[in-house]
Order: C-alpha cells, then structure tokens, then sequence
C-alpha cells in the first residue's frame, strides 16, 4: 500500500474521531434531549444544540472527514480506505473517549470495539 | 434502559440503514458524476431516491444526537452497530449485491460485538453533567 494512501486514512481516523469525541461531548453538556423537548419543546432543542460551539466543531471536523474521504477515494482505492476507516474509528474512538471523555471503557466495551472493528471492516471490504 | 432509549437506538440503526441503501439505490440511476459530467450532481437532487436519503440520514443524524444525550460514545457506536448488518441485508435484498463468507464472518464479528455491549450500563455515572436529566430546563440554563 503507498504511502498517500496510509497519510489518508490516518487523516480520515482523526477527523471522525475529533468529530465523534466533540459531538459526544456536546450532547452531555446539552442533557438528554428528548427530557428537553418534553419540556421546552423542539426548537428550543434545536436552537441549544445549534449554539454549542463544541457541537459546531465537531461537525466542521465531520465535515473535513467527508472532504478528505471524497478526496482520497479519487486517487486511492475504495477497497482499502473505507473498510480501514470505518473499523479503525471503532478503536480510536474507545481510546480517544477513555481519555477525553473520561469513559469507563473496561473489557467488554474493549472486546466489543474488537469485534465490531473486525467485523466492519470485513463487511466492507 | 427504557423501551423509549431501545427506541432511539433502533433508529439509529434503521435509518442509517434505510438512508445509505437508499441514496446509493438513487445514485446508481443517476449514474457517475465526473468533471465531464458534474451537472449531474444538480439531476441528483431531483431524484427521489436521493431526497428520501437525505431525509432518512437527517433522522438518522437526529436519533444519533439524542443517542448520545444520555450514552455513552463507546456504548453508542457498538450498540448501533448492526445498521451495518441491515444495510448488507436491503444490499442483497433491494440492490441485488452479493453476501461473501467473509461478510457473513463479519456480521457475525458484529453480533458478537453487540452482545458484549447490550448487558452492560449505558453511561459513566461520572461523566454525566451535573443534574442533567433531571433538573428543569430554566435550572440548567442557570449553570
């Protein structure tokens, strides 16, 4: 495998999971949104959502993930860089959430992003 | 864990599912989009196939946010995870695509996976913000 194509999916992992972890820790801030609605109603869930500067970062980090994923499927192959994003993502976010989340990731959550990793990433390719 | 969170889970899994089938369904009648042929990205949107996607990942993006509201990430993501199985299922079902041995190795893998999770606590006491869920709006706008 070239080198470019390995920068890729390194790049690919770390903005989905910078995406995921922000996202994740967006929504804690914000609470469980479904008690909010019941009682503030949908858009001020919306609108509490839409002001969390957090939020918004991890989405502009979704967003490079997706850019950068278009980008590489035009020079490296799909075959390769889809299944090793999507099960490499399953590992680093279990790392990424024990360390900055503060997760308790113990080993059935472990064994867990194992085997879905494993299993991603043979159903993709 | 309530009825209404194993709710919210399966829609994750089920829109997921139903968006990516979808709006692959809808892209393969429009066909590939290259620089030659970039305007198609305009007959696309027009396509009904791509609109239900699209509104199927909007669901999907909202039932994953409300997931996460009250879940852990590391929770999430496997638990969710047999949206995968579900789109290997309408693929072979809807678009005609092959189910390899080693695919079914991997939804196993990611049964398996599931199972690991499902018994397990959704959230790290911890972790969660102080009073959320269960105070008032106006009491945790205050914060």
């Amino acid at each position: 495998m070239k080198l470019s194509t390995w920068i890729a999916i390194l790049l690919l992992v770390l903005e989905s999971t910078a995406g995921d972890i922000l996202i994740s820790r967006a929504m804690k801030q914000t609470g469980d949104l479904q008690e909010l609605k019941r009682q503030s109603g949908l858009l001020h869930v919306v609108g509490r959502v839409l002001s969390n500067r957090v939020f918004l970062l991890g989405i502009v980090f979704m967003a490079l993930g997706f850019f950068t994923l278009l980008a590489a499927l035009s020079w490296a192959d799909v075959s390769i860089v889809a299944p090793a994003c999507s099960s490499l993502t399953f590992l680093t976010n279990a790392l990424a959430a024990k360390f900055f989340l503060k997760e308790r990731v113990d080993r059935r959550r472990w064994a867990a992003a194992l085997c879905v990793a494993a299993g991603v990433g043979l159903l993709a390719s | 864990m309530t009825p209404r969170k194993y709710l919210v889970l399966c829609s994750v899994m089920v829109l997921a599912a139903l968006g990516d089938t979808s709006l692959s369904h809808g892209m393969k009648q429009v066909g590939s989009i290259s620089a030659e042929h970039w305007t198609r990205i305009f007959a696309a949107l027009l396509s009904p196939w791509v609109v239900g996607g699209i509104v199927l990942l909007i669901g999907f993006m909202a039932s994953y946010l409300t997931a996460l509201s009250w879940a852990d990430l590391t929770y999430v993501l496997p638990a969710t995870a047999l949206g995968n199985i579900i789109t290997a299922g309408l693929a072979r079902a809807l678009l005609h695509e092959d189910v390899t041995p080693k695919r079914w190795l991997g939804i196993l893998l990611i049964t398996v996976g599931v199972g690991f999770v499902a018994g397990g606590p959704e959230l790290t006491p911890d972790t969660a913000p102080e009073g959320a869920n269960c105070q008032p709006v106006a009491a945790q706008e205050e914060r």
